[in-house]
């Protein structure tokens, strides 16, 4: 998993069937000292984040998991929300 | 998922059999500004997306998950059509 940053989010109406109810947010991944990393990408969310908020992100087929047995195709999920006390250890 | 904006079809009449059926388009992956960001990638649509549009792509084994693509050599697939992708800065 990774960690990134809440920074907006994306509606799409004519979607998958599967992603129907989806809250897809964009998603940018941080380095360890919460500076940005690499490009954004788009996630479902599965963990109730908000923008703004530092999360764990699951990539990959696993990314379906939270969501099982429903079929969700996603390779990207929201899986936690970073806890305020960490990121403020870290610096 | 990525978000992409579709910039052509592609034809290829000697495939997988398992492709045929399917539209195969050419996407360039962009940033949420709308910027072109890499290498344009070949996806399977599966929501009838049109030329110019900004769609959502699945990557990985993930893209077989979507509709009708179970036992498709696919890796990448259309799964929407983006009608915002806000930042909030």
């Amino acid at each position: 998993m990774q960690v990134a940053r809440v920074v907006g989010n994306v509606v799409a109406t004519r979607k998958d069937v599967r992603l129907h109810g989806a809250t897809l947010l964009i998603l940018q991944p941080l380095t360890a000292a919460g500076r940005t990393s690499g490009r954004s990408i788009v996630g479902v969310d599965a963990a109730g984040a908000g923008v703004g908020e530092e999360v764990v992100v699951v990539r990959g087929r696993e990314a379906s998991l939270p969501f099982a047995p429903r079929v969700v195709p996603t390779d990207a999920t929201v899986v936690g929300i970073v806890d305020p006390r960490t990121r403020a250890a870290r610096r | 998922m990525l978000l992409a904006k579709v910039v052509g079809t592609v034809v290829a009449t000697r495939k997988d059999e398992r492709l045929v059926g399917h539209k195969l388009l050419l996407v360039h992956p962009v940033d949420p500004h709308g910027k072109p960001s890499g290498a344009p990638i070949v996806a399977v649509d599966t929501v009838d997306a049109g030329s110019g549009e900004t769609v959502l792509i699945v990557s990985g084994s993930s893209a077989r998950m979507a509709a009708d693509l179970a036992d498709t050599p696919v890796d990448a697939a259309i799964v929407g059509v983006v009608d915002s992708a806000a930042l909030e800065e």
